[in-house]
């Protein structure tokens, strides 16, 4: 093996990739909590809804009522702060906190996205984004031509491992050999212009999409990372995530992996971007410009981040350790870059049973669920037993005795048709949440073949 | 290098759209026109249907001014046979809550049951009431005339007492009266508003979004399957949702006392028909759900959804036959054969709700929130 550590370690680059990606990153997320805010969510999400759904251990993290409002503006704070470039390490870490709070207060609202900003923006709290072309620059009156060349290396290693892991999902006979779910999704798009009653309505077109949008995501990372195939690649990129947008309500996400690939380009690609804005905004460079930053703890730091990216490339493998099928119970889906794969629904009812007189009522999920919610918890075990616990505490503190609870489900996936998802003679209330197999979830009658 | 970067989004772009027409010309053999759907589910079911009630209601105002000159038992029952008439063809419109019908909340002054006997009295007993206020809506439409006509007194004598002998004869006239004329209005400003402008508005609205008329009408068609048949017509009065408490006064109908059940087929012979597209006059049959879902199957290699549920919902009518034709009684003696119908109409939701949205990618009114 040719490849040197050490060397690697010392080697720099510039710093200029860095300090796009900081300015891009910050200005997405500024956009997407303006946008999250003007589509009036935080209220339907997190202060409307009376009962919301937690992770597993962050149960002690819920909306702050009215001052939840106020996250979401620390959260933007923050973000306009990593644009700038002020107080950069202080600003990144607020982001952090304050984006994870958000994202950990109802996992109704969990998509695969919202936990990679999470991801890369624990990782850029240990990144000196802040260099090259920032205001912290004119506070300490230096910049930095530039850094360690892993600082950069390892947010490209972030993006590829999204990429490539989201390719590796796809390789399972459903996406494969039976197009699913695009083959649902797609005829349901009749109304686009053009290609709606056409193209969308083909049987061939749909595994076309699925296999060519695997093949995208395992390739996408290496056509990046050699230059000769990169602006082909970013061409696909922008494509790809354009013709999602078009096809899926995916919101900001395929804008920001867009801007994110950009720093696979090279140092005078963002130098041009740099000048361009100096240009417009007419700034003049009155710091000093020294040659190299130093990491600080940068002996510490790198054993971590390493760490770091090893949990990485193992954690969304963990379902291996889980019996039954990984799309039917959903353990060890999560937080495995597994996008787009599904076309889930349930239709999952419960009944509060008093266990010494037999008597039993049928709840109304609307009492207590906004649609969104009672949609996620239809066809997720963890939904379901979370909220069955608070039922039974619930109809407990009314005055209901002996309660308990008992749950008829049937969910349809990926065009299978429905079938019953959950043993309807275990009482859930006396089922305990943890990280081990659920047992009370009925075997999936067909088999998923893949990764 | 930055013209390069936007060259190559423009240059995306342009290949997008290129790409998109081409696909234009190679039409699948076997595509299926969504506007046929809404056409039919226009012309030969949704305003047909609104039409039949509009008469069937001017025969009740007849009927209603006829009984209001001359209160006798002739009268009388000439008036519970057109109110009976008008009832079961309501349980064809009563899906439909959408255009006018939901701006007004037409279902919700037509037939909210239980009424309130305690408002309805006390209407009659001090006047100046408003039948169009909200918190009327349950002392009026059917429910109320139910009570007026069958439940106002012990006997057919007594009955015809309140409207003649009674010292506020007068009042109970007028409120008979009152109710039978709001019922009509507002079913012909719902009508009217269908055959004049909305129906060109519906039969256009063919987008997939969540405004548009088939994901609507599919939400409404599933909701008063999943609401107004199966949880108000069966599971309340079976106590399902109430830890066994029977509530059997709270069938439809209650005080007329023999056309529950009557009144529970209809409803699901109207969402049988309206699942299979047949013409509310005749038997002509156009293109609805059972058509799509045999369209999609062809596309998805996917199970004969339309027998499923045809079969199933023929299994609720079976099971809906053995229940006795007063539900109130059978909730009394039996209530298994309540719940049993509940559980085969169940069934039928689980169909609808998720394999039938599931093959159309409809959403059923869940928030338009992001999905990755």
């Amino acid at each position: 093996m040719g490849f040197n550590t050490k060397a690697y370690l010392q080697s720099k680059t510039d710093a200029a990739p860095l300090a796009v990606f900081r300015i891009l990153f910050g200005i997405m997320m500024l956009f997407s909590i303006i946008r999250f805010w003007a589509n009036g969510w935080i209220d339907k999400l997190y202060i409307k809804p009376k009962f919301h759904f937690s992770y597993y251990g962050f149960e002690w993290v819920k909306p702050l009522g009215d001052y939840t409002y106020l996250l979401f503006i620390i959260c933007a704070v923050a973000a306009l702060f990593i644009a700038l470039g002020l107080k950069y390490r202080m600003a990144i870490i607020v982001f952090f906190l304050s984006f994870t709070y958000i994202e950990l207060m109802d996992k109704t609202t969990y998509l695969n996205h919202y936990y990679f900003i999470s991801l890369l923006s624990f990782l850029m709290i240990f990144l000196p984004a802040n260099a090259y072309f920032s205001v912290d620059n004119v506070l300490r009156k230096a910049s930095y031509k530039t850094i360690p060349k892993w600082c950069v290396d390892s947010v490209k290693l972030l993006l590829g491992i999204v990429y490539f892991y989201a390719g590796l999902a796809k390789i399972n006979s459903d996406w494969l050999f039976r197009a699913m779910p695009l083959k649902i999704w797609l005829p349901s798009k009749y109304d686009l212009p053009f290609i709606g009653e056409s193209l969308m309505q083909q049987e061939w077109f749909h595994y076309a999409m699925s296999w060519s949008g695997m093949l995208y995501d395992l390739a996408i990372p290496f056509l990046l990372l050699y230059k000769r195939t990169r602006w082909f690649a970013f061409a696909l990129v922008v494509f790809f995530h354009v013709f999602t947008r078009v096809l899926f309500p995916i919101g900001m996400f395929p804008f920001i992996m867009i801007v994110s690939t950009l720093i696979f380009f090279e140092a005078d690609f963002h130098n041009k971007i740099i000048n361009t804005i100096k240009g417009i905004l007419k700034l003049k460079t009155t710091v000093d410009l020294k040659p190299v930053l130093e990491v600080k703890r940068e002996k510490a730091l790198v054993p971590f981040l390493t760490v770091f990216f090893v949990i990485q490339l193992l954690f969304p493998f963990r379902y291996v350790l889980y019996q039954g099928e990984l799309f039917w119970t959903e353990e060890g889906f999560r937080f495995s870059w597994r996008v787009m794969l599904l076309e889930k629904m349930g239709h999952t009812t419960f009944t509060i049973k008093n266990a010494k007189t037999g008597a039993s009522f049928v709840v109304r999920n609307r009492d207590f669920l906004s649609s969104f919610q009672e949609k996620q918890m239809s066809f997720q075990p963890d939904f379901i037993l979370e909220y069955a616990h608070y039922l039974g505490d619930h109809f407990t503190s009314q005055g209901h005795k002996n309660v308990q609870v008992f749950v008829e489900s049937y969910v349809a996936l990926n065009g299978r048709l429905s079938q019953p998802f959950i043993d309807k003679t275990v009482d859930l209330y006396k089922e305990k949440e943890s990280f081990c197999h659920k047992a009370w979830i009925l075997p999936f009658t067909d088999e998923i073949k893949g990764l | 290098m930055i013209k390069k970067v936007v060259s190559v989004v423009l240059l995306a772009l342009v290949i997008f759209a290129c790409s998109s027409s081409d696909g234009g010309e190679s039409k699948p053999k076997d595509n299926f026109d969504r506007q046929t759907m809404l056409v039919n589910w226009a012309d030969n079911i949704i305003i047909p249907a609104y039409e039949d009630l509009d008469s069937k209601l001017g025969a009740l105002v007849a009927a209603k001014n006829t009984f209001t000159v001359t209160a006798n038992q002739t009268n009388l029952e000439a008036l519970r046979i057109a109110w009976l008439d008008a009832y079961k063809v309501w349980q064809h419109v009563e899906m439909f809550n959408i255009g006018k019908a939901e701006v007004d909340y037409y279902s919700a002054y037509m037939n909210i049951y239980p009424a309130s006997v305690t408002e309805i009295e006390s209407n009659i007993a001090n006047g100046g009431y408003d039948l169009a206020l909200a918190n009327n809506q349950d002392a009026a439409g059917f429910p109320a005339l139910d009570y007026l006509l069958y439940g106002v007194a012990a006997d057919d004598n007594a009955i015809l007492a309140m409207y003649t002998t009674n010292a506020n004869a007068d009042g109970y006239k007028l409120y008979l009266s009152d109710v039978v004329n709001e019922m009509k209005s507002l079913t012909e400003a719902v009508l009217n508003d269908w055959t004049t402008s909305y129906r060109s508005t519906f039969v256009n609205s063919t987008a997939n979004t969540t405004t548009s008329s088939t994901n609507k009408i599919t939400n409404d068609f599933i909701y008063y399957f999943e609401k107004g048949l199966r949880a108000n017509k069966f599971g309340i009065p079976a106590g399902i949702f109430s830890g066994g408490v029977l509530y059997p006064e709270k069938v439809e109908a209650y005080h007329n006392q023999e056309v529950s059940k009557i009144l529970a087929l209809e409803a699901l012979h109207a969402s049988q028909d309206f699942f299979n597209g047949k013409a509310y006059n005749g038997t002509s049959d156009g293109n609805s759900f059972d058509d799509y879902l045999d369209y999609l199957q062809t596309i998805t290699d996917g199970e004969d959804l339309t027998a499923l549920i045809n079969n199933q919902m023929n299994a609720a009518r079976s099971q809906i036959q053995t229940v006795d034709s007063n539900f109130s009684n059978q909730v009394n003696t039996d209530n298994t054969r309540m719940t049993l119908s509940y559980d085969e109409l169940q069934k039928v939701v689980v169909l609808l709700k998720l394999d039938m949205v599931q093959a159309m990618n409809i959403s059923v009114d869940y928030i338009d929130a992001d999905g990755d």
